[in-house]
């Protein structure tokens, strides 16, 4: 080839790069917004058409399924990359987004747009959008309202042939369990049942090793058991409170729920694993977050009236609490449309948008929708929602969260799934690494 | 008269190249044809190497870019080499590798030997049973996951027809003793075909006068096996056994789609575990002497290795 030749081909190449490019720039204004791929998102899609119409900016989404999600987002937050302009990112990244600049600061935009976090669902606001946790540092806008709960095979608990056995054997109703206690009686009397032909099983509940699922489905209960990440006088004094009596009561329960009551080959599941054994008809109870409801309520083959839903049990001393899901959106500090981000953000904040992200599966958090006299009653599950949302709490969302997580999601395992060891054990071993992490934080 | 490649690349050179490279030597010239795979090199290989040892010397997080880099000297190396669930990964890493070694080492000659006899349909046994290693190692693990299903897995539906065992009673991800096993297998299954086509090669290379001379000789089969096939098959093998090894010491998405490292922390091996310091905890510092030592051990131990090997070849 001669170098005329190579001249030629070379500007060849580049009018047909040029070519290429042209299509993908055309768009004078567009925004990617990035998220988990599951069903909220594909309601967000075509919630955002309105805006689209509205404000002539081209909507483009990066959703990323749940167990890659934090591996992937956070990955672009730290390299700085520009995919992503707005960030729908887990409760927990909200510290280590803050302090490392990866969000921006939003709260002169609320002041100037008079979007007020009084409106939101408060705990959505201390969950989603504030850092430090209780102070009126907003990072982002509270945009998916979600807690742990559980749904339930409402037809199978009204048939009078297991309602009357059940009753039998443990002297009352088979109905809504009230406490942890109950619920456990509830899945050993289904696990291994015949019914219509087929066995089925008790509860699927989270198992999940890899990302974050073990840790999500233990915390809804230790909760309530009376477990506490730190002496609420002195922040970060683990000792005695992480690892409490009522803890590892509460971790060798979640044990015993697991060895008693699970579907076989339950060792590594969550959501969506979850929601499979749920849907299929193999378990009676399934703990899941509340986005799962719409889709349980619409399945041909359980939704309708043959489920039913409700908010995590009381402890053996009353206390019921809830693990927090949901998000917040946040504006990414690397990207080059922020005015146009913020411009989102505005509009979502809407009451009348929020009320339609309700209606089309989204979980509003604010205050508006979920407090309209009809919203209790406008899904089988609303009040489930609000009941649980009214109790929740949440992991960690230090800077440091990732490494506290992995750190629950290996003590936990190892413990509830590969029974090694003894709750106090894991419950020991957990205050040993946090407080490693805390250490290295600087915060002793 | 024939023209030389030498003299045929030189007419074809365009004259203004040619023009420039006159009055280089061939010193130069060879420099010149080697620069950019050096500077590749360099970019990708050996600059990634020497900053990932500076690292390992500093508590750097990449997702704190604001924080201070403290130098923290061989802290990191200490912290990693004085950590029991290190070690236990070590061990869990060690018996993946021995086990799939030696059974896809066995398997894989039993196999060479048994291709490499002349019947029918012998090409299309040698297709079907490479057909594995062309999978890709995550869709290996994603149906194998299906395959371990004690509901409705073919591989526990198998075990429970042959045993007699109830096939919902046990689970090869799920169980802390079955798992190990478990990704043992799969590999195995992927990875045996591998040492066979390795091994073919070699039983290939043997001279068939050889065995005709030992025929003349009254050596029996058996004999003529232990004395001609494995000796000149074992560096084959040795190759195959590197190859494996190498492979199996840095093993992740096989054991990752299967496992994800559960249950608990049974099926964890190094590089999973490396994967989340680095990644999922961002230590980077403390990630970057874990890979140090890490390579540390593979280039040890294959360095080893490869000086046994050339000691077996000139044999």
């Amino acid at each position: 080839m001669t170098i005329r030749h190579f001249r030629t081909l070379a500007a060849s190449g580049a009018l047909l790069a040029a070519g290429v490019a042209i299509p993908g720039g055309a768009s004078a204004r567009d925004l990617t917004l990035c998220w988990a791929a599951w069903d909220p998102a594909n309601a967000l899609v075509e919630l955002s058409k309105d805006f689209e119409a509205k404000s002539g900016v081209s909507m483009k989404f990066e959703f990323v399924p749940w167990p890659n999600f934090a591996d992937r987002m956070l990955n672009e937050l730290n390299s700085g990359g520009k995919l992503c302009d707005l960030m729908i990112g887990d409760s927990q990244w909200i510290g280590g987004a803050a302090e490392n600049g990866q969000y921006v600061k939003l709260n002169d935009f609320f002041d100037k747009e008079g979007i007020k976090m009084s409106d939101f669902i408060p705990a959505t606001v201390v969950g989603y959008a504030e850092w430090p946790k209780n102070s009126p540092n907003y990072w982002a806008l509270p945009a998916f309202g979600d807690v742990v709960g559980w749904s339930y095979r409402k037809d199978w608990f009204a048939r009078p042939e297991l309602q009357a056995e059940f009753k039998e054997k443990y002297g009352r109703e088979l109905a809504v369990p009230k406490t942890f206690g109950e619920l456990k009686d509830i899945v050993q009397f289904f696990q291994k049942r015949e019914i219509d032909g087929k066995t089925v099983y008790g509860a699927a509940i989270y198992t999940e090793r890899g990302s974050e699922g073990i840790t999500m489905g233990v915390m809804d209960v230790l909760y309530s058991f009376g477990f506490k990440y730190e002496n609420p006088d002195k922040p970060y004094e683990l000792e005695g409170y992480v690892n409490s009596a009522e803890a590892v009561k509460g971790l060798e329960f979640y044990k015993e729920l697991y060895d008693c009551c699970t579907p076989p080959g339950h060792s590594d599941a969550y959501m969506s694993e979850d929601i499979d054994a749920y849907k299929s008809g193999q378990v009676a109870l399934h703990m899941n977050f509340a986005f799962t409801w719409p889709g349980i309520h619409a399945d041909a083959n359980v939704g309708g009236e043959k489920s039913g839903y409700f908010p995590n049990p009381a402890g053996p001393d009353g206390a019921a609490y809830a693990q927090l899901g949901g998000q917040g959106i946040s504006v990414v500090s690397s990207s080059e449309k922020q005015e146009d981000a913020l411009a989102y953000i505005k509009w979502f904040a809407q009451p009348e948008i929020q009320q339609k992200w309700w209606e089309m599966g989204g979980y509003s958090a604010l205050l508006k929708v979920v407090e309209d006299p009809n919203f209790a009653t406008s899904q089988p599950y609303a009040q489930t929602f609000l009941d649980s949302m009214a109790i929740v709490q949440d992991f960690w969302a230090e800077p440091a969260y990732a490494s506290l997580l992995q750190a629950a999601q290996k003590r936990f395992h190892d413990y509830v799934v590969a029974g090694q060891g003894s709750a106090k054990d894991a419950l020991d071993g957990l205050v040993k690494d946090w407080t490693e992490v805390f250490e290295d934080e600087g915060k002793y | 008269m024939l023209k030389s490649t030498v003299d045929r690349v030189a007419e074809a050179t365009p004259h203004v190249i040619a023009r420039r490279m006159h009055g280089l030597s061939d010193r130069a010239l060879a420099w010149l044809f080697v620069a950019p795979s050096i500077v590749l090199l360099l970019a990708v290989n050996i600059f990634p190497l020497i900053w990932t040892i500076r690292l390992s010397f500093t508590n750097f997080r990449v997702n704190r870019p604001n924080a201070e880099v403290d130098f923290v000297g061989l802290r990191n190396y200490a912290s990693i080499l004085s950590d029991r669930d290190i070690w236990l990964t070590m061990q869990a890493t060690a018996h993946f590798l021995i086990w799939t070694i030696v059974l896809q080492v066995l398997i894989g000659f039993s196999l060479a030997y048994l291709i490499n006899k002349k019947f029918r349909g012998n090409d299309l046994w040698t297709t079907i049973i490479v057909l594995p290693m062309m999978l890709s190692p995550a869709v290996v693990g994603n149906f194998w996951t299906f395959l371990y299903q004690p509901q409705i897995g073919l591989f526990n539906y198998a075990v429970g027809f042959l045993t007699g065992a109830d096939p919902s009673s046990f689970s090869m991800i799920g169980d802390v003793k079955l798992a190990p096993w478990a990704i043992i297998i799969v590999d195995t299954w992927m990875w045996t075909p591998f040492v066979m086509l390795i091994c073919l090669a070699g039983l290939r290379s043997i001279p068939p006068s050889i065995y005709e001379a030992a025929e003349c000789d009254r050596a029996s089969k058996w004999r003529q096996f232990w004395t001609i096939t494995i000796p000149l098959v074992l560096p084959f093998l040795m190759l195959a056994v590197l190859f494996r090894g190498i492979e199996n010491f840095k093993m992740f998405d096989l054991v990752v789609q299967l496992t994800g490292g559960g249950p608990g922390s049974i099926t964890e091996l190094t590089s999973i575990n490396l994967k989340r310091e680095a990644f999922e905890k961002w230590r980077t510092g403390y990630a970057s002497a874990y890979a140090v030592i890490l390579f540390v051990t593979v280039f040890g131990l294959a360095s080893i290795y490869v000086k046994a090997l050339n000691k077996v070849k000139q044999r």
